[in-house]
């Protein structure tokens, strides 16, 4: 029920009202508006598929492009929808582009899914899909087929959206969790924590005065240009919920390798620094949604950060941190004093401190 | 904010810590420890997240103290706060790292995802602000911590009762930290030679009420900020009184802790609390005159007079040493069942539950080589 893929030649449908109904997930006329009216005029694109239950894409494209495909799939719930630097819909297409660039991706289609609340605005839903259809355009992947559910009152907050995204991966790269070694560099494209302290700011409930934004950005263009210039690049990794300390605990962990960062080269604005310490909050926890985190080999870590620094996405790109063979699975940060510390995995999410 | 760096330079501590060396090495007594309690959990979570004791001599040892309201707090108290916010329809707020606390059941956070309406503020005025905003709602505001949290919620009664606001309570866990470091004292066991003061609460209080441990109890004590250079500055002071035969009260924190601490906020505290008979304290039993409650004249905000609670008293489980650690008798990793049985995920004792908790601090922060090395 409710795939948004026509005919591109058929009439498409209006919608007369300004908030969604229960009416528009019956699968009859009016959720054919909202659909029509919505999605499909906002993602218009000639490759979607005539009228079937799902997209069609051509393997011998496919293939010419790389040797494997990369498929991977976001759900993302943020509150609130709409928040400096962003809103879900961009976080969606951003998100899904991120996952597959990692992996060294060419991110080439998404299919997306929303999941809306009875009396949501249809205006909201509007701004929402042509921010995605912006996005993805930026981008230069397509949106090639969806889905919309309404549910009722209170079974979800407003908006919920599901992307998946399908790439290839060129033929000769390879980007392994588990392929750190003892040596390596630890580098990331710039500025910690900002998708999260403005996610938290925007919510408005501490009253802070703050103008952090989201760093919410595809990262494909800047892996190509990196891996282009570094084939020493080991591991890339995105550095989203439970931000940076989370993914070198990961990297860590897969490669039975330790990771000592060190805090005075970790690059952080000073809005977000002071943010954290009035929360109590660790800002290397912090989602980012335009972060990575690249793990190189030593004879190619100049490189990288030479090309990293040479994209506008990594300008701040920073040497933060090696690896290296002692304590194994931990990360250890020097920290400001000169002192060490573990820096572990998180057990819950991140909750303020009071005094 | 750029002032903080100023607090956490290198160079800065390098030149403190080997100013610190000097000293304690012209300490008589050769290689026997100096054991200084850091009261406040502020100070604890300082000292792990900069790795302070890394830069330390050996034969300094500090002793992670009380001052975590969150690892204080008995679980029979998180039953109490459950069983409020289960009641229907209350709207139960709190500060967010008591959502995680352990009760018998349950925390607040598994009774929220079962249904009941808890919501994290940042004060106690959100919480009335929420009253305020739903009249046909019960807010309780649950207050928590020493000194530094006690007039903020004062404050709030205050203006809810000049409001005429009666659909907001709060449940008070208020402690007072003076009556905890004295029981701490007179224990038998106790190896401690000197403080650091809590600064946020000396803050409120200023610095008399500390008056009698230099004086009664010959120990030292420093009012101490939470910057990991004020934190070594005042480590560099008992140590300078240590050495020259001194028991006093000194301020580190003058810049934010004034001697005489804050009248308003003392007064506020005056007019809304008085002392309970006793309080309990996981991990240290009860203490005599440790916790506040509301006075009579704000029965009407009193969510322990609104509310049925069951008040039950759950024993810390027997393997738990807490008590030991608190004291200093034993440094967390050497009670039986840290890591085991006790760790962050599931805590036995009250020091493994919030961050700020010496044993949580330990299993966080620091790795097994600087739990058995040089440093243990
Ligand atoms: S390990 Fe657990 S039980 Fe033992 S002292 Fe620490 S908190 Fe208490």
């Amino acid at each position: 029920m409710g795939k948004t893929h026509i005919r591109p030649q058929r009439v498409l449908g209006k919608l007369q009202v300004a908030t969604v109904t229960l009416a528009h997930g019956g699968g009859g006329k009016a959720m054919k508006d909202l659909i029509d009216d919505v999605f499909v005029a906002a993602f218009d694109n000639s490759d979607l598929a005539p009228m079937e239950d799902q997209a069609r894409l051509d393997l011998g494209m496919l293939a010419a492009a790389g040797d494997r495909l990369a498929f991977t799939t976001d759900a993302v719930v943020v509150d609130p929808l709409f928040f400096p630097g962003g809103d879900i819909g961009k976080l969606a297409v951003c998100g899904t582009i991120n996952d597959l660039a990692v992996g060294g991706a060419i991110p080439l289609y998404l299919s997306c899914a929303a999941i809306i609340e009875e009396g949501t605005s249809v205006e909201l839903l509007r701004k929402v899909a042509q921010s995605m259809a912006h996005s993805a355009q930026l981008a230069g992947v397509r949106i090639v087929t969806g889905d919309t559910k309404v549910v009722p009152r209170g079974a979800c907050d407003k908006l919920f959206i599901t992307a998946s995204g399908l790439g290839v991966i060129p033929k000769g790269v390879q980007l392994n969790a588990h392929a750190a070694r003892p040596g390596d560099v630890v580098l990331v494209n710039g500025l910690l924590g900002e998708h999260g302290a403005a996610i938290l700011a925007a919510r408005g409930e501490m009253a802070l005065d703050c103008t952090i934004e989201s760093d919410c950005a595809p990262l494909h263009e800047l892996v190509a240009a990196l891996l282009a210039r570094a084939p020493g690049v080991r591991c890339l990794r995105d550095a989203t919920r439970g931000g940076i300390a989370t993914v070198l605990n990961e990297i860590a962990q897969a490669s039975h390798v330790g990771i000592e960062i060190d805090e005075a080269q970790c690059p952080m604005r000073e809005q977000v620094r002071g943010f954290c310490e009035i929360l109590g909050l660790d800002p290397l926890y912090l989602a980012n949604e335009g972060k990575l985190v690249a793990i190189v080999a030593p004879e190619d870590a100049d490189a990288a950060l030479t090309a990293l620094q040479a994209h506008p996405l990594g300008a701040e790109a920073r040497i933060v941190g090696r690896v290296t063979e002692l304590e194994p699975g931990r990360v250890v940060m020097r920290t400001l004093l000169g002192g060490h510390r573990i820096v572990d995995m998180l057990v819950g999410e991140q909750l303020p401190r009071i005094c | 904010m750029k002032y903080v760096d100023e607090f956490r330079d290198r160079d800065k501590a390098a030149a403190l810590a080997t100013e610190i060396e000097k000293l304690a090495c012209s300490i008589e007594g050769g290689s026997t420890p100096i054991h200084i309690m850091e009261v406040c959990g502020g100070h604890t979570h300082s000292i792990f997240r900069y790795g302070v004791e890394e830069l330390l001599p050996a034969r300094i040892e500090l002793i992670h103290g009380p001052g975590c309201p969150v690892c204080v707090l008995p679980m029979g108290r998180v039953d109490d706060c459950v069983a409020i916010a289960e009641q229907p329809n209350v709207i139960f707020t709190t500060f967010g790292d008591a959502m995680r606390v352990p009760g018998s059941r349950k925390s607040l956070m598994q009774a929220r995802a079962e249904g009941a309406d808890v919501r994290m503020v940042y004060s106690p005025m959100d919480a009335l602000a929420l009253a305020r905003a739903h009249p046909d709602r019960e807010v309780v505001f649950f207050g928590l911590g020493f000194e530094t949290t006690m007039p903020a919620t004062a404050l709030t009664i205050l203006q809810a009762d000049r409001e005429a606001i009666d659909n907001f309570t709060v449940f008070c866990n208020h402690i007072t930290i003076i009556p905890t470091i004295k029981a701490i004292l007179d224990s038998p066991d106790v190896r401690i030679d000197a403080f650091l003061g809590p600064g946020h609460v000396s803050m409120v209080i200023g610095s008399a009420p500390y008056d009698f441990i230099a004086r009664h109890y010959r120990r030292p004590l420093v009012i101490a900020g939470f910057e990991p250079l004020d934190v070594l500055q005042s480590i560099w002071m008992v140590l300078k009184q240590i050495k020259e035969g001194r028991c006093e009260i000194e301020n580190q924190y003058a810049r934010v802790a004034a001697a005489g601490g804050n009248v308003a906020a003392l007064q506020a505290i005056a007019r809304v609390y008085e002392l309970r008979p006793f309080f309990e304290w996981r991990g240290l039993g009860s203490i005599d005159h440790s916790g506040v409650r509301l006075r009579p004249e704000y029965a009407r905000f009193d969510a322990e007079r609104r509310y049925a609670i069951p008040n039950a008293r759950i024993a810390d489980p027997k393997a738990c040493q807490c008590g030991e650690v608190l004291k200093g008798v034993l440094k967390p990793w050497q009670c039986k069942v840290f890591g085991t049985s006790c760790t962050p995920q599931t805590p036995a004792g009250a020091l493994m539950v919030s961050s700020e908790g010496a044993c949580a601090a330990y299993y966080q922060y620091s790795s097994a080589k600087q739990r058995t090395g040089a440093r243990g």
